[in-house]
């Protein structure tokens, strides 16, 4: 049963990942991202982190996917320009992801893991991710919401400058 | 393929490559900042995986991988914040998102 509902996120996860590299529309490439994080986090409740997994729909879902759309869509006028590269450096950039992909696949399966023999139920994780985060990564807690201020304000100065600014 | 480890493992390095690859061939600038979103996803759901099926040890809490991908969302959140706002800012300046056409900002 488990195999099952894992193979089904791994489609909604992987097909439209390609469709997300290879399509040649910008729209339909950010509406295959969108399955694509969703089928990211159901993978990630599927492997007992509930609260990543509503984090992964709260944030990339309601957030980041919006800005990229709403980005794509106020950047459409202007002259239509194909949105990739050409023939030869589309083949360069095929092997040299090829390579990889093989070597990161026969690393991840060939090697011996020290996995856990019999896996616990899964756990609610918040409390403990709670303490986690104001316990042992307090510092890099702190620095992450001092990060995300600077790039609110730094967003907010970069577009008022060249959009109202004249 | 079975729900195991090296199972996830393999859809990890898939995301990570196919995100590469839009990296590397994406004219336009947020083709370019979906590659790099696919990416951070498959490094978050490497942690993710890691912190399920390895062995607990005594030192170090099993959830120290779910904390790391919240970094991971938090860092790319802000990341395509300002992302959104420099290539907005360079389309209202030239018109164009191709990177291509970007040769110009040199100098």
């Amino acid at each position: 049963m488990k195999d099952i509902i894992f193979n089904v996120f791994l489609l909604l996860t992987v097909i439209p990942c390609f469709w997300v590299a290879l399509s040649s529309n910008i729209v339909h490439a950010a509406f295959s991202l969108l399955i694509t994080l969703f089928g990211v986090a159901g993978l990630y409740v599927l492997l007992g982190a509930d609260f990543i997994g509503v984090v992964q729909v709260i944030v990339y879902i309601g957030g980041i996917l919006i800005l990229i759309i709403f980005g794509v869509m106020m950047t459409q006028r202007g002259k239509l320009l194909p949105l990739s590269i050409q023939l030869p450096g589309k083949l360069f950039a095929a092997v040299l992801t090829g390579v990889m992909l093989v070597a990161l696949i026969l690393t991840s399966t060939k090697s011996l893991w020290p996995v856990a023999f019999v896996l616990g139920e899964p756990q609610p994780t918040s409390a403990a991710i709670g303490d986690l985060l104001l316990g042992k990564y307090l510092i890099p807690f702190e620095v992450a919401s001092v990060l995300l201020l600077v790039a609110l304000v730094g967003a907010v100065l970069i577009v008022r400058r060249s959009v109202g600014g004249e | 393929m079975p729900y195991s480890l090296p199972s996830f493992l393999v859809v990890s390095s898939l995301l990570f490559c196919l995100g590469m690859y839009t990296v590397l061939t994406r004219r336009n600038a947020i083709g370019i900042l979906m590659g790099i979103e696919l990416v951070l996803n498959g490094a978050g759901l490497n942690f993710v995986a890691f912190s399920r099926f390895l062995e607990p040890s005594q030192t170090t809490s099993l959830l120290s991988g779910q904390v790391f991908t919240l970094f991971i969302i938090a860092i790319a959140a802000a990341e395509v914040a300002v992302a959104l706002a420099i290539v907005l800012s360079l389309y209202s300046r030239m018109k164009t998102i191709d990177v291509d056409e970007f040769k110009k900002l040199h100098g």
